[in-house]
């Protein structure tokens, strides 16, 4: 299973003053503005209401595995992005940008954009 | 001569399929670009400006926000009224008003908490309710209408509400059977292009918006749809509940909603309890834990 799991960690922490995105349904107050940049392995894409959310694995700098998560919004508006249910794939190696990070520090954050093996993007753009 | 009915043939085949060819634009994937689809996943068109003139006493059809589709989501509470903390947004609270609001724990506006402390009933899916079905992620929604009834259907949470025209008249509200999460509605058309509907008997487990309006069993709401020609339909929602509010407000002032083709497929966007749940436990408890050490 290890050889599955990924690779690189890049946490590239960044503080930025970003406006508060908006996920309509439970709110924002648990995220704070960090940003953080994770290469992993995909382990499920979660197409649900009332967010979507990304599951992969990685290993941080000490070569733990760390099962990160990365919420999305909801299938009805990243539809119209370009990104479906069939988006990601058990096993695929993505590079995750998380704009929004969880304030309790669990390896959780909103996705700001995906990077396939392919080198696609997927992501809203400017919008959120 | 067969070449003329060859060619005729081909003509009109073109012709009897034109509609669904134009209905079924293909696919095309370009993610970060606002590229947006009806529920079969076909392009849908920019809003159409016909000029036409608005039907006489029909509103039916299927309508979106316009000028984007996202702009009904009102996150923060309604266009006319958001929780922003500034002083034209204030509501005219009573003192049970203003206790009842702050008794909710919203996840958007100026009282919202994390996650985990959150009350909001929706976000355990609980049935929206009216008058919040109009004023949170009011999406595409449908009108269909015959001589006794309105019927309106809802993309968010896959509802629908029967609004009824026969001659019927709103009883007291002391005088209803029961409270019912959608109420019970009566319209009427004032003039050739202007609905107005009042709906009373709301339940109180409900909130009015997404940042926790409080309503009471005395709320009243009136929406006024005005068709202002027929590519363009206005929504004005009057909140009117004496318990919580010393005098009515208008949650949406003349907000508009767009025409959508007849092929428009309104989306399933449901509040599943077992996604629901699945979400709480991967996201919404992780999200809210303890800082570690």
């Amino acid at each position: 299973m290890k050889s599955k799991l990924v690779t690189t960690f890049l946490a590239l922490a960044a503080l930025l003053s970003i406006s508060a995105s908006v996920f309509a349904h439970h709110g924002n107050a648990a995220y704070d503005n960090k940003t953080m940049t994770v290469k992993g392995t995909v382990t499920a894409w979660v197409w649900t209401n009332p967010h979507s959310f990304l599951k992969f694995d990685a290993k941080d700098d000490k070569g733990n595995v760390v099962h990160w998560l990365g919420e999305w919004n909801a299938p009805s508006t990243l539809i119209n992005f370009g990104i479906t249910a069939k988006s990601f794939k058990p096993g695929e190696e993505v590079t995750v940008t998380m704009r929004g990070m969880a304030k309790s520090g669990e390896p959780i954050g909103r996705v700001e954009k995906v990077i396939l093996p392919d080198g696609q993007e997927l992501s809203m753009g400017n919008e959120r | 001569m067969l070449n003329r009915f060859v060619a005729a043939t081909i003509i009109f085949a073109g012709m009897a399929y034109a509609p669904a060819t134009r209905a079924q634009n293909p696919p095309q994937r370009e993610s970060g670009k606002n590229i947006h689809r009806e529920g079969w996943d076909r392009i849908v068109p920019p809003q159409q400006q016909t000029g036409a003139p608005a039907p006489v006493r029909d509103l039916s059809g299927i309508w979106e926000p316009i000028p984007g589709y996202r702009d009904g989501v009102f996150a923060t509470g309604p266009r006319g009224y958001p929780a922003d903390g500034k002083p034209e947004h204030e509501l005219p609270f009573t003192p049970l008003g203003l206790k009842t609001w702050h008794e909710h724990k919203p996840g958007f506006g100026t009282t919202a908490v994390p996650i985990a402390e959150n009350n909001d009933p929706f976000d355990i899916c609980d049935p929206i309710g009216f008058p919040r079905i109009e004023l949170f992620n009011l999406r595409a929604i449908e009108f269909f209408q015959n001589k006794n009834q309105v019927a309106i259907i809802y993309q968010n949470d896959q509802v629908f509400r029967n609004i009824w025209m026969d001659g019927r008249q709103l009883p007291k509200i002391d005088d209803l059977p029961e409270p019912r999460w959608y109420g019970y509605s009566v319209g009427k058309w004032v003039d050739d292009y202007t609905f107005v509907v009042e709906t009373i008997g709301l339940d109180e487990r409900t909130w009015i918006d997404n940042v926790g309006r409080p309503h009471s069993d005395q709320l009243k709401v009136t929406e006024t749809w005005h068709r202002v020609n027929h590519d363009v339909l206005e929504l004005t929602l009057t909140i009117d509940d004496p318990k919580m509010y010393t005098k009515p407000w208008n949650a949406l002032d003349k907000f508009k909603m767009g025409l959508q083709p007849e092929w428009f497929d309104i989306r399933e966007q449901v509040c599943a309890v077992s996604e629901e749940l699945d979400y709480t436990k991967t996201v919404a408890k992780p999200v809210d834990a303890a800082k570690k050490k």
